[in-house]
This record gives structure tokens, C-alpha cells and sequence, in this order.
């Protein structure tokens, strides 16, 4: 059955801002399709994007949407999930924002394992800005800070995360609509850290400086460097050099998410506890225990002619 | 019926969090702030409400933004470096009008300063930390006691304005224990923030309408979901980003004119010994309590002083300031660092009569002898008050 698209965007936002050949877009159609193939009440749902191109999806996407910091979407998804572990919690960045200013968040939410989606746009610059190179700018590669090509080694985001402990880390094509839907769909039901990185062509910044011809010819020169998982299996590291595998990279179903470990272990062990705070906290306190203060010994413990919240004295 | 405890301010600070409805803390240990996390560690689980230690303070004051966003009472507590990393998230709480309590336990700085030591040095930064035009709500306390009920009224100003709002303490409350009386939430006002009235299809989260628009939660228990877009670009009614001249500077002045239309509210302040003061001593924070003393001794010596202690730092308390001028021969302010609040009452006196600072940022509590020492001879300036046995203690420094 046909997507109705306008039922997650936002149609008066239209037209999307980004520039001709981008491939923004068709992620952002292959996300739409991945949220109605699982059925997800959009009411349900929460977007959080820091700065950058890939980070204006917040304003199109019909759902509740923050647009925060340059960098700072993690942290901010964070808040939101540990208040609301029941609902859906996406981050949608660049590779700018996500891996390199907000590099440290992106580690620790993979270590911590909590149960957001990161759509990962790496198109190897800051394009929002006029195309400065990024922490995933391929070594050689010219950009608007790179005029004579890129002098860092890049950053394997992918590798990364595996690394720091994401349960779920895979790589698409935006070239490649259809398998790129089923690992966003795929990262979205898992339980667990989920990002998708998705290489995706930036025409006028990365494309243009570099000679690579217009969209269709730059679209084709990246879909020749994703090599598919299982044929990368059979090839040499050799054969591999400045090479992108795509696919499901790495699944893990074990590790415990954090919100599970949090309300699932933390919240039970500690009302079990028969502490002090418990009994305060959880209503359990003794008549004992309570106190009930006069207004002179209260006015021994703060002697100034100072409003108080209480209800009972306003003055002392 | 509350409870009576020996804590210190830290503590006394999460504690009355939990008191005025807390139900989201994320924080990064900084000295001389960790208690506060410590003691919500033993709570927070046990009431079933989010606790987490982030990687960083940016990370924590932003977790604070979306959970305040999302519906949630945030609080984050740090210390001066911290404070100065956390500024570009508070100005984003500003401007998406975000209810966020900050609580800094101020230390000697710049940089990684005196961690063990305190100071008042934290001023402006709470003022004029981070970038931009924006309002700002500062709060002090002098002991644990107040502190308790500050960051009540705290929790209560940040929700009515949609606003982020400090509690200023420092290193010397933050390790002084003391007896406190811990309220039960039901003894206390607690103010929540304004549900919309509208249904979900009519509301903007900043509706033009209102002084303070309501802030709807996403997810509100056994009511409709209101969904919405907040940027932390500048933004018109719908959350949406904006660059219509307009639209801004109607955005920005509203920032301004929801604080300031309601100063009268937001001010707190104490007068002791004013009545016939012809000297009037400034001081705020746990050097109040030094100022005090030093007070009651100079009028046992018969000199008439007296002291105007303001417990809201930011917005000033401009109008009182400036009813001084007219009361009292001369002021001297008394505050733990090179003079920051100084600099606003010489602007407000505008030299009317004499401004004289009590201005130590030696790593020290002032003492009220130093303080006295200034009451009897404003113009002589105040040496460090320490015997040459008590200066060897601290050891090293040549």
C-alpha cells in the first residue's frame, strides 16, 4: 500500500530547503516509510536535531521535534528518554554535528546503550556552512578549508560505535533507497543504541569541489565505493582501501538497554531498600520520624525577616 | 509534616529539589558541587524518577533541556568551569523559555581556579554567561536553611516564567553543616507551570497572546498530545525560525518584559538594622552572615550601620538600591570577589554617595572583623585577617 507521506510531514514547511541533487530528501522518504511500515502513532514519537542540513528534518517531520545546539541532539534525546522511556526517541544529524563537535555524546550514548534511533547523514562536510571538511572527510579530498585536499585521516563512524558498544550499527546508501529503509526500519525496532550511517552525495559542496560531475555522476562515483557486507567478506583489506561496507554491520541483543536498566533495576533495588530515603521518599515514613515544628523553633533555625514558602508562615 | 536534618547546603539543595516536585536530574561531578548528585543518587531511583551522571556538563544542562521540553522539572548543579561550559545550553533554555534550575556552587576561578575553596566570583557569569540578549533569574542563599527554601522558590520562578534560574551558593554553605528543616511537599506552595487552555490544533508554544506562554507537555497524563516545534533559532509564535525584523524583536523584548514587568514578584530581600543606619552594608550569599556580625558589633560600638541583603541576585534589586541613596550616607559592599555586584550598585547610585567594596577573592571567608575594620575607616582598604600561625597552615606558595 501506498505511503501518505503528508501524514508525517509538515506540508505547509514545504518545499524542503535543501539543494538540488542532495540526498537528504530521499532519506528522509525512506525514514517515513520505515516509521509507517512499523505503525507508529506520530504522537508517540519524538525528533531531536542539532545544526546542519540534515539536522532541518526536525522542522518537516510531523512529530515532537526539538531542534537544539550544534552537536548537543544526544544529550538533549538523552533527557527526553530517561523522562519517557515508553516513546520513540530519534535523532537525526550530520556528520559534523553528530561525530565531530558532538563526538563525546555520540561514544557515551553508544556505551550507554539507551534506545534512540541516529540517523547518521554523512556526506563528508559541513555543507550548511559552505562545505568545510569534517571528521569524515576522506584523506585527499578538497573542501572549502581543504583547498588542496584534507590532511586528517577520517573517522570510521561505524567502527566507532562498535567500538564504544552500540547494539545496532548499520550502513546504507541514500543511493539505495529500498535497503536503506529496511536498516532505518530495522535500527527503529531494535531495543537498544540503533545507528544508521548513511553516506549520502552533497553535489554542490563536496561534488563540485572535487570534480565529480553533477548529482547523477557524483551519485554514481559513491555507489562505486559501497561495497555490501557479505561480498566484502570475501575480499582483501587490501581491496577494501578508502572502500565503504554497507549493511546490517553489527547487531547485539544481549546488552541491556538503559532505560530497562534504570526503571528495570535500579528503581526496584533501591525501593526495596529499607533506607532512610526510601522511607521519606516512597511514603513509608514512621509517625515517629515525622517532625512537626513550631514557629519558634523554626524561627530559631532561620531568624530573618524573610518570606518563606510555607504555607502555614508566610513571616517568621 | 517534615523532617529536621544535619546536612549541609548541598545536600539541603537536593533535598528541597525533591521537596518542590525535581523529577529529572542530570549532572557531571565538579567540586565543591557533589553532594548534591550524591544525596539525589539515594533518592531519585527510590521515587522512580530519572538520576544520570553525563559525560560532560554540556551533556547534562542539554538532557536538562530536552526533559523540560518533553514535560519533565529538571535541575543541574556545577561549579564555576562547569558553569562556563554549560552557558551556550542555558542560553538555548532562554530562548525556547525552558524551566531549568542551575544550581552553581560558586568557586575561586578563572579556570580550574580554588576546586576546595569559596567565592562569589560567579556573578556576572550568571548574568551575562552566555551570548546574546536574555533575561535571567539568580537566587542566593546565606545558610542550608534557605537554601531549602531558595530552591523552592526556585523551582517555582523557573516554572511560572518559563525560565532558566540559578541558585547561587558556594564552597564555604556547600561543606558547612547545619540543623534544617526539611518541609513535606504538601507544607509548601509549589507552583507548576501553566497547562494550555487550547486544543492541541490551536496551540503554539509561543503564543503572542500571553506574557508567559503555556507550555504544553508532549506527553500529559490523561490528556491529549500536544505536538509542537521548538528551535533554538530565534523563532516566531510557532516555534518555527524566523529572521522578520519584527517577529524578533518582539521575541526578544517579550524575553525581557516577562521578567521585568514582574520584578516586584521575583525580588527578595532583607533590611536588618536599617531603620537609622547612616552606613548601609550590601552583601548577599553566606557573607552575609559575616556582614551581620559585623553589624551587631559596630552598633555595639555605636557606629549606625545597617544591611540590605537581596536574596534574588538577578534580576537587580534596582529600585531598592537606589531608595539607599537617599537613606544612608555612604555603602559598602561586602562579596568574595574582585567586585561584580559592586559594578551594578555604583551604576544604579550613578555616584550619589560614596560605593565602597569589601572585595576579597583570596580563597577565604571574609571575616567581620575585616568588615568591621571597613565600617570604622571605608577609605583604608582591607588586608587579608589572618594571624601568621593560621597562614602557615595552608602550607606552600612562596
Amino acid at each position: 500500500m501506498a505511503v501518505d507521506y503528508t501524514n508525517y510531514l509538515r506540508m505547509e514547511k514545504m518545499p524542503l530547503y535543501w539543494c538540488p541533487g542532495c540526498g537528504d530528501g530521499i532519506v528522509l522518504k525512506a525514514y517515513i516509510e520505515a516509521i509507517d511500515e512499523l505503525g507508529w502513532d506520530k504522537n508517540d514519537c519524538a525528533m531531536v536535531s542539532g545544526i546542519g542540513c540534515a539536522s532541518r528534518v526536525t522542522g518537516y517531520v510531523d512529530f515532537h521535534t526539538l531542534h537544539t545546539l550544534h552537536g548537543r541532539a544526544l544529550p538533549t534525546a538523552v533527557g527526553i528518554k530517561m523522562s519517557h522511556p515508553d516513546k520513540h526517541v530519534f535523532v537525526f544529524g550530520g556528520d559534523g554535528d553528530i561525530a565531530h563537535i558532538g563526538g563525546n555524546h555520540f561514544l557515551h550514548a553508544c556505551r550507554r546503550n539507551i534506545d534512540i534511533t541516529v540517523v547518521f547523514i554523512d556526506n563528508w562536510n559541513y555543507g550548511m556552512t559552505g562545505g568545510q571538511h569534517s571528521c569524515t572527510t576522506p584523506l585527499h579530498v578538497k573542501e572549502s578549508t581543504s583547498p588542496r585536499g584534507s590532511y586528517e585521516p577520517p573517522l570510521d563512524a561505524a567502527a566507532a560505535a562498535i567500538g564504544a558498544g552500540a547494539t545496532f550499527v548499520a550502513r546504507g546508501f541514500a543511493g539505495d533507497e529500498l535497503r536503506m529503509k529496511r536498516y532505518i526500519k530495522e535500527g527503529l525496532a531494535h531495543r537498544g543504541f540503533s545507528i544508521i550511517d548513511i553516506l549520502c552525495p552533497c553535489p554542490i559542496n563536496f561534488g563540485r569541489r572535487n570534480k565529480l560531475g553533477d548529482p547523477v555522476k557524483l551519485m554514481n562515483y559513491m555507489k562505486s565505493l559501497c561495497i555490501p557486507k557479505e561480498k566484502a567478506e570475501k575480499m582483501s583489506p587490501e581491496e577494501l582501501e578508502g572502500k565503504h561496507i554497507t549493511g546490517v554491520i553489527h547487531k547485539d541483543e544481549k546488552k541491556t538497554e538503559l532505560t530497562d536498566s534504570y526503571y528495570g533495576w535500579l528503581v526496584k533495588e533501591a525501593q526495596k531498600s529499607d533506607e532512610y530515603w526510601a522511607k521519606y521518599t516512597t511514603g513509608r515514613l514512621k509517625e515517629e520520624d515525622k517532625y512537626s515544628i513550631t514557629k519558634e523553633e523554626l524561627k530559631g533555625l532561620y531568624p530573618y525577616d524573610v518570606e518563606i514558602p510555607l504555607k502555614k508562615w508566610k513571616k517568621l | 509534616m517534615g523532617r529536621i536534618a544535619f546536612i549541609n547546603a548541598n545536600a539541603a539543595a537536593a533535598e528541597a529539589a525533591i521537596i518542590a516536585g525535581c523529577n529529572f536530574y542530570a549532572g557531571y561531578p565538579i567540586t565543591p558541587s557533589s553532594e548534591v548528585p550524591e544525596t539525589l543518587s539515594k533518592i531519585m531511583p527510590e521515587r522512580g524518577v530519572p538520576f544520570i551522571m553525563l559525560e560532560d556538563e554540556i551533556a547534562s544542562i542539554n538532557a536538562c533541556v530536552g526533559a523540560a521540553a518533553s514535560g519533565a522539572k529538571p535541575m543541574t548543579c556545577t561549579s564555576g568551569p562547569g558553569l562556563s561550559l554549560k552557558q551556550e545550553a542555558i542560553g538555548e533554555a532562554c530562548i525556547m523559555e525552558l524551566p531549568v534550575v542551575i544550581v552553581d556552587v560558586m568557586r575561586g576561578g578563572p579556570s580550574t581556579g580554588l576546586p576546595t575553596r569559596p567565592s562569589q566570583a560567579d556573578i556576572m557569569q550568571a548574568k551575562w554567561g552566555t551570548h546574546g540578549d536574555h533575561p535571567i533569574i539568580a537566587v542566593s542563599a546565606c545558610n542550608a536553611q534557605e537554601v531549602v527554601f531558595e530552591t523552592i522558590r526556585a523551582f517555582n520562578l523557573a516554572e511560572k516564567f518559563r525560565q532558566p534560574v540559578y541558585i547561587l551558593t558556594d564552597g564555604l554553605l556547600s561543606h558547612l553543616h547545619a540543623k534544617v528543616y526539611l518541609p513535606d511537599p504538601e507544607e509548601v506552595e509549589i507552583i507548576e507551570r501553566a497547562k494550555p487552555t487550547v486544543p492541541p490544533e490551536e496551540y503554539y508554544p509561543f503564543d503572542y497572546n500571553y506574557e508567559v506562554p503555556p507550555l504544553a507537555a508532549w506527553w500529559p497524563k490523561g490528556g491529549p498530545s500536544y505536538r509542537f516545534h521548538m528551535s533554538s533559532l530565534n523563532h516566531d509564535k510557532t516555534g518555527f525560525p524566523t529572521v522578520v525584523p519584527s517577529f524578533i524583536q518582539h521575541q526578544e523584548k517579550r524575553l525581557i518584559n516577562k521578567i521585568m514587568n514582574h520584578i516586584d514578584e521575583i525580588e527578595k530581600f532583607e533590611y536588618y538594622k536599617m531603620d537609622d543606619a547612616e552606613t548601609c552594608m550590601i552583601a548577599y550569599g553566606s557573607v552575609a552572615e559575616a556582614a551581620r556580625v559585623a553589624v551587631d558589633e559596630a552598633r555595639k560600638a555605636g557606629i549606625k550601620v545597617g544591611m540590605f541583603r537581596p536574596l534574588t541576585i538577578w534580576p537587580l534589586a534596582e529600585k531598592q538600591i537606589r531608595d539607599l541613596r537617599g537613606k544612608v550616607k555612604n555603602i559598602i559592599v561586602v562579596e568574595m570577589n574582585l567586585g561584580q555586584y559592586i559594578l551594578e550598585v555604583q551604576r544604579v547610585v550613578a555616584e550619589k554617595i560614596p560605593v565602597y567594596g569589601v572585595l576579597q577573592a583570596a580563597g577565604i571567608p571574609i571575616r567581620p572583623a575585616q568588615i568591621f575594620e571597613k565600617i570604622k575607616n571605608p577609605e583604608k582598604s582591607v588586608e587579608i585577617c589572618m594571624t601568621e600561625e593560621e597562614l602557615k597552615k595552608f602550607g606552600g606558595g612562596e
